[in-house]
């Protein structure tokens, strides 16, 4: 992975995920900056498997476990669709935080993803 | 089933993938290096995917006891294990979901059974009522 790209990706996430949040409990129905921000955080993903892929062979191997990576970054591609499909079965203001707990538990994944691709406790 | 019921599924629906996925993960790599704490991986990876489901469908009372069996199971499983992991930590010196009473996340395996089982006793509340009235015209 490369750091720059993660932290543009922490902070879209995070910064999705607590504005979804406020706007929820504030009452706001999903809106298109609620789902345009989850897709901003889709898009970063989908560059993140091409940086995935591409990234070894321009010898930047993952140092952890490559099959734990994958697990954590395709669970993480269906996690904003997976939310606002859920999300828009009922359009409420509970849909709007359901859509940012979605983009928080990306960032943690993400996350936890640099942390299998660059450092080894064991 | 109201909004705030689909913010607790989703949760547990991710609490769900995170600890099939790990366990998915552990199995494959390394299963006999801890078959005891793998396995519990596993089953607990199960038993958040049956309890999600079982929210889902808590309006039939077949789900709704497997909601209440699923998530109780959970909360023994996070304060056993949670205890053990800490009390007696050669058990288990490899990660489950529940060790250190899920600390690996962020504690919401800890907190979200009690949520679950609230949120499960706060509609069965809400049924009685909606059945409550009906009971009273037929005794009229």
């Amino acid at each position: 992975m490369i750091l720059w790209f993660t932290i543009v990706q922490l902070v879209a996430a995070c910064g999705v995920g607590l504005l979804c949040i406020v706007l929820g409990l504030a009452g706001r129905r999903p809106s298109d900056l609620s789902v345009g921000g989850l897709a901003l955080i889709l898009l970063l993903l989908i560059a993140q498997v091409v940086i995935a892929i591409v990234a070894p062979l321009a010898g930047n191997p993952p140092s952890g476990s490559a099959l734990e990576y994958w697990v954590y970054l395709v669970s993480a591609v269906l996690l904003p669709p997976a939310g606002v499909a859920w999300a828009l079965i009922e359009r409420s203001r509970w849909s709007t935080v359901i859509m940012g707990i979605a983009a928080l538990a990306v960032a943690v994944m993400v996350w936890r993803m640099h942390v299998i691709w660059t450092v080894q406790l064991a | 089933m109201t909004g705030i019921a689909r913010v607790l599924v989703i949760v547990y629906a991710i609490m769900a993938m995170a600890a099939t996925g790990r366990s998915f993960v552990q199995i494959v790599r390394e299963f006999d290096a801890a078959p005891l704490a793998y396995s519990l991986s596993a089953l607990a990876a199960v038993v958040y995917i049956l309890a999600t489901l079982a929210l889902i469908l808590s309006a039939s009372r077949a789900w709704y006891l497997v909601a209440w069996v699923a998530i109780g199971f959970e909360l023994v499983g996070v304060l056993v294990v949670g205890t053990l992991s800490l009390a007696v930590p050669a058990l288990f010196d490899h990660p489950t979901v529940w060790s250190g009473f899920g600390a690996g996340y962020l504690w919401v395996p800890l907190v979200l059974p009690f949520l679950g089982l609230w949120w499960l006793t706060h509609t069965r509340n809400a049924v009685a009522e909606e059945i409550d009235p009906a009971l009273e015209r037929s005794s009229w």
